[in-house]
């Protein structure tokens, strides 16, 4: 396949990475007073990507004409579908950002642009065939990640964020290259179907531990337990559209990421890797609801509610089956949207001033103070605890449903079981709501743009999403085949 | 029938309501909830009119496959449609016992009933495995909502409670339905009653399925909930709890564990049975010594629902006709005890039963309905509840002459908790005076008192109505499970233990009384 049509797969990028260059020139003689143009034409440029992208998923687009660059990239239906939430979930980011960093005048040209940088890096990891772009796309994405963590430069908590994410992101690139040097060593080659192919026959000793440390870490990425602990500070200390950023796309991508490297590379060893996910994943979901119990800051709250939903995803991974990673990639699209939703909420939480509240206890009697608000987001919790008729439940649903056919009864049982833990603290956002006295510290109004985002993720996981379920699912089981037919 | 969606309309109306009640003021939300219930139990009584008794099996039928992984799938036999009538009947009358009760906040409050409607309504007539999951588990949002924002003192413990301790009884029973459709490759409950899963399989379907219900009913020892949520409940929460909800469970075994898991089933009767003993004992010696009425009333439906097991793993006929009358005759029962309870509580605001003393002086007209209601509760003949605790002890009889002595004390002993509390609240001296001054039953609460005790004295005369509609799907199931019927005691115990004489004694002195 030749430059040309290789460039073909991917306008999408193309368009994100010439269209962040332009801005970045523009923004480097423009300054800060052009954050807002910037801002518009990198949402600009993202709906125009996800516009590029929306034909080969609704195609389900699989086989071998969808790899180019020599086998480094594979634009396929399943990347179609991980780079379309990327995409919206990065919009969304863009969409919310101006009232907050205004407000504190911290609006910088260099956010929109990050955004998009990130996005590019993104889209680069979940069309990875090869290690080398998997490495390089993580990269992309990561420092811009840890730039966008500190975006408040006076603020300490966003500071320390920042530096955070930053020492632990190295660290977890510094074991997955080890993993990934290990993995090549000894199997000659870093593309996905050559390590495929060279274990065939099962995992040399050496093997095994380069695919442990390379799930770890891709673990930090996904912030799955045992390598979670980065999670509920960076999300406190980041700037609330930033955090909305982090707990979506970035999700998206690693997970879409770590499914590639387990079905695609490992996809013939299934058992090597299979323990690990279902501990991962175990793990994920007790560790996750367990932590969340004592949290007072709602954005705390949400990071390990996050935690807990990642999972969930694992489950659907540990299938190992079309079933499963078309699973996974439904339960995704349904997370983004109530993550995207629930941070929103979060940004609308405002006091007098303006300053965004961030202590669950100011939540109180929300119901009666700020009725829309409060049904919203009693929306999200129990759409976020699973519960019917809420479109959240149908994200485990499938993942479940797809456990149990792959046989994973137990493990099924035990996470569903696990789930009701889950369940206590987002009840406890419904009951500081509802049932307790108004505390009248949120009274603040939103902006109509938040006020449009909520509405409309309210509505996708409210239970009209049900509607939607039919094609939802077609378009995640065309993914799902694209990944086992690559594999 | 003529494939008009009835039941998809009956589904609309109440939501159509609920959304309409959040947005409007506190009087319209009054009257437009009463409304879409009036209306949607008007459909009721033409549902039944045109249900076709001995007809097909499945009637009303509706199918639109809208969803992708289940599907929109409705229909209902006769046990789904008494239920559903029990639902229709009840939800006018608990918004009538709101009528003044409520007055913070109404328009949620109506929406929360009505929503419960129709997710109500939506348990029992889905014919699709996965509609029936997503209404049965959806009940709990509106329920928690109704006991944590309009309930007593204690409410946020109560509504945690019975969130969590359904919650985790529900989820496994998810993961024996992907088992069974994966088995089946179907969602279709009418495929899923004719398939036979293996009978090692069963026992593990059963024990998830009974995990759900077993909270849902409840048996004891999972029955704690009850009691904290009926006291924390507003009065038409507790009537909605006591009359509706806690069918879910009892319909759940008829429905589901019952004809699915026949060889399991019949594995499994010893522990109902054992469970069941215990809960009659027990529940009802607790209930003896409350003194707050909703906590009795409360423990008293849990030895009612114990009966209702009992009955239901007697695998024969009467066993099962009997426990659904005791649903039936339970739901309007014990819904209009909690009204009574609610009556007094309104003038005066504590459920104490201390408090109370002489009331038939001054409230004539209340004292002879509270007695009605009491009657029944205990099960004299004439009433709904002898009729199905009759037929259920009768069938238990056949199987186990010894559970059937240890249920029938139950009786004795709910005639002396439910006496005791009449004797206490209605008669004797009046020694407190503002429970003295108390005015007699306002036109509103004889209006919402007066058609249960019509249908309590209707189904005790002249249970046939009742009855009719089910016969045939009562007579499937029992066929269906005739396989498995375990081996009743009754031969071999009657020349030896004089329990069994007791037992005999009590049966025939309750025979006499029916003629």
């Amino acid at each position: 396949m030749d430059f040309a049509s290789s460039l073909a797969l991917i306008p999408d990028l193309l368009v994100l990475i010439l269209g962040g260059l332009v801005l970045l020139l523009v923004a480097a003689w423009a300054g800060d007073k052009a954050a807002s143009p910037i801002s518009i034409a990198a949402c600009v440029a993202l709906g125009g990507a996800f516009f590029l992208v929306a034909p080969a998923v609704c195609a389900g687009l699989a086989g071998p004409e969808t790899t180019g660059f020599s086998g480094l990239v594979r634009a396929d239906a399943f990347a179609g579908l991980a780079k379309l939430m990327i995409y919206a979930a990065s919009g969304a980011a863009l969409v919310v950002a101006p009232s907050f960093f205004g407000r504190l005048g911290a609006m910088r040209a260099e956010y929109p642009i990050l955004v998009m940088f990130a996005a590019a890096g993104m889209s680069i990891m979940v069309s990875a065939a090869d290690l080398m772009t998997l490495y390089v796309g993580l990269e992309l994405n990561s420092l811009s990640a840890y730039v966008l963590a500190s975006m408040l430069r006076d603020d300490d908590r966003s500071a320390e964020a920042g530096l955070k994410y930053f020492v632990l992101g190295a660290l977890a690139s510094g074991i997955l290259l080890f993993g990934m040097s290990l993995t090549y060593g000894f199997a000659g080659t870093t593309s996905f179907d050559g390590i495929s192919a060279a274990y065939a026959d099962g995992l040399p000793m050496g093997a095994v531990f380069g695919l442990i440390f390379v799930l770890a870490g891709l673990a930090f990425k996904i912030s799955a337990v045992p390598f979670h602990m980065w999670t509920p500070d960076v999300y406190e200390g980041a700037p609330t559209p930033v955090t909305l950023f982090f707990a979506s796309a970035p999700k998206v991508a690693a997970v879409a990421l770590l499914s590639r490297v387990a079905l695609e590379a490992f996809g013939g060893q299934v058992d090597a890797w299979r323990q690990v996910v279902i501990f991962a994943a175990l793990a994920s979901i007790v560790v996750g609801a367990l932590g969340a119990i004592g949290q007072r800051n709602i954005k705390r709250l949400l990071a390990y509610s996050s935690i807990n939903n990642v999972g969930f995803i694992l489950i659907g991974l540990a299938a190992a089956t079309t079933a499963g990673a078309s699973a996974m990639m439904v339960y995704l699209a349904i997370y983004v949207a109530m993550t995207v939703g629930s941070f929103v909420a979060v940004l609308m939480l405002r006091d007098a001033e303006g300053k965004t509240v961030e202590d669950i206890a100011s939540l109180a009697g929300l119901s009666t103070t700020k009725p829309a608000l409060a049904w919203c987001l009693m929306i999200i919790m129990f759409s976020l605890a699973g519960i019917p008729p809420m479109f959240g439940f149908w994200g485990k649903f499938v993942v479940f449903q797809a456990a149990v056919e792959a046989d994973l009864v137990a493990l099924a049982a035990i996470g569903i079981a696990a789930s009701v833990i889950g369940a206590f603290y987002y009840l406890k956002i419904v009951k500081v709501m509802f049932f307790d006295e108004p505390a009248n510290v949120v009274t603040g109004e939103a902006d109509k743009s938040h006020w449009a985002l909520l509405a409309i993720s309210t509505l996708a996981i409210s239970p009209l999403g049900y509607l939607l379920n039919g094609w939802l699912g077609s378009l995640a089981d065309g993914a799902a085949a694209a990944l086992f037919l690559a594999s | 029938m003529g494939g008009f969606p009835i039941l998809s309309l009956m589904l609309l109306v109440p939501l159509a309501g609920a959304i309409a009640c959040l947005f409007v003021g506190d009087r319209a939300a009054r009257q437009i909830a009463l409304g879409a219930t009036l209306v949607d139990f008007v459909l009721g009584v033409l549902l039944w009119a045109n249900f076709d008794i001995g007809g097909a099996q499945w009637q009303f039928t509706e199918r639109a496959d809208i969803f992708a992984g289940f599907t929109w799938a409705l229909g209902i036999d006769g046990i789904a449609l008494m239920l559903i009538m029990l639902s229709v009947f009840l939800m006018p009358v608990c918004i009538g016992a709101s009528w003044n009760a409520i007055t913070k906040r109404v328009g949620e409050y109506m929406a929360a009933f009505l929503f419960m409607e129709v997710l109500m309504i939506g348990t029992f007539a889905a014919q699709d495995l996965f509609l029936f999951y997503i209404f049965f588990e959806a009940g709990l949002i509106p329920m928690y909502l109704i006991i944590g924002i309009w309930g007593g003192d204690n409410r946020i413990y109560a509504s945690y409670k019975f969130f969590l301790y359904t919650l985790l009884g529900s989820v496994l029973m998810l993961i024996a339905m992907f088992w069974m459709t994966d088995y089946a490759g179907t969602t279709d409950i009418p495929t899923l009653l004719q398939t036979d899963f293996p009978p090692e399989a069963q026992t593990w379907l059963w024990l998830a399925f009974f995990a759900s219900f077993a909270v849902k009913m409840p048996m004891w020892p999972v029955h704690t909930w009850l009691p904290d949520a009926h006291v924390q409940a507003p009065t038409a929460g507790s009537v909605i709890l006591a009359g509706v909800l806690l069918k879910l469970g009892g319909y759940g075994f008829i429905r589901f564990s019952l004809p699915m898991f026949p060889e399991a089933s019949a594995q499994f009767a010893w522990l109902i049975f054992a469970l069941s003993m215990v809960a009659v004992v027990v529940t009802s010696l607790i209930a003896l010594i409350q003194h707050d009425m909703k906590k009795l009333i409360a423990y008293s439906s849990v030895a009612h629902m114990a009966i209702v097991t009992v009955g239901l793993f007697a695998f024969n006929v009467q066993g099962l006709e009997g426990a659904m009358i005791v649903m039936l005759s339970h739901g309007l029962v014990s819904g209009a005890l909690f009204l009574c309870v609610g009556v007094i509580y309104d003038r005066l605001h504590t459920r104490e039963i201390a408090r109370y003393g002489g009331l038939s002086i001054n409230m004539p007209r209340y004292a002879v309905l509270f007695l009605l209601f009491t009657m029944a509760s205990i099960g004299l003949p004439g009433t709904s509840g002898f009729v199905g605790e009759f037929l259920s002890l009768a069938g238990i009889y056949q199987i186990s002459s010894w559970v059937a002595f240890v249920c029938t004390t139950g009786i004795i002993l709910g005639a002396a908790y439910m006496l005791w509390l009449y004797r206490r609240v209605a008669f004797g001296e009046q020694k407190n005076a503002d429970a003295a001054a108390m005015p007699d039953l306002s036109g509103r609460e004889i209006a919402l008192l007066a058609p249960i005790a019509a249908v309590v004295l209707w189904m005790g005369v002249y249970p046939e109505s009742f009855l009719a509609p089910m016969r045939s799907d009562i007579a499937a199931l029992d066929a269906r499970i005739a396989r498995a019927t375990p081996h009743s005691d009754a031969q071999l115990a009657l020349s030896e233990s004089g329990g069994d004489h007791d037992a005999a004694a009590t049966e025939e002195h309750g025979l006499e009384g029916a003629h």
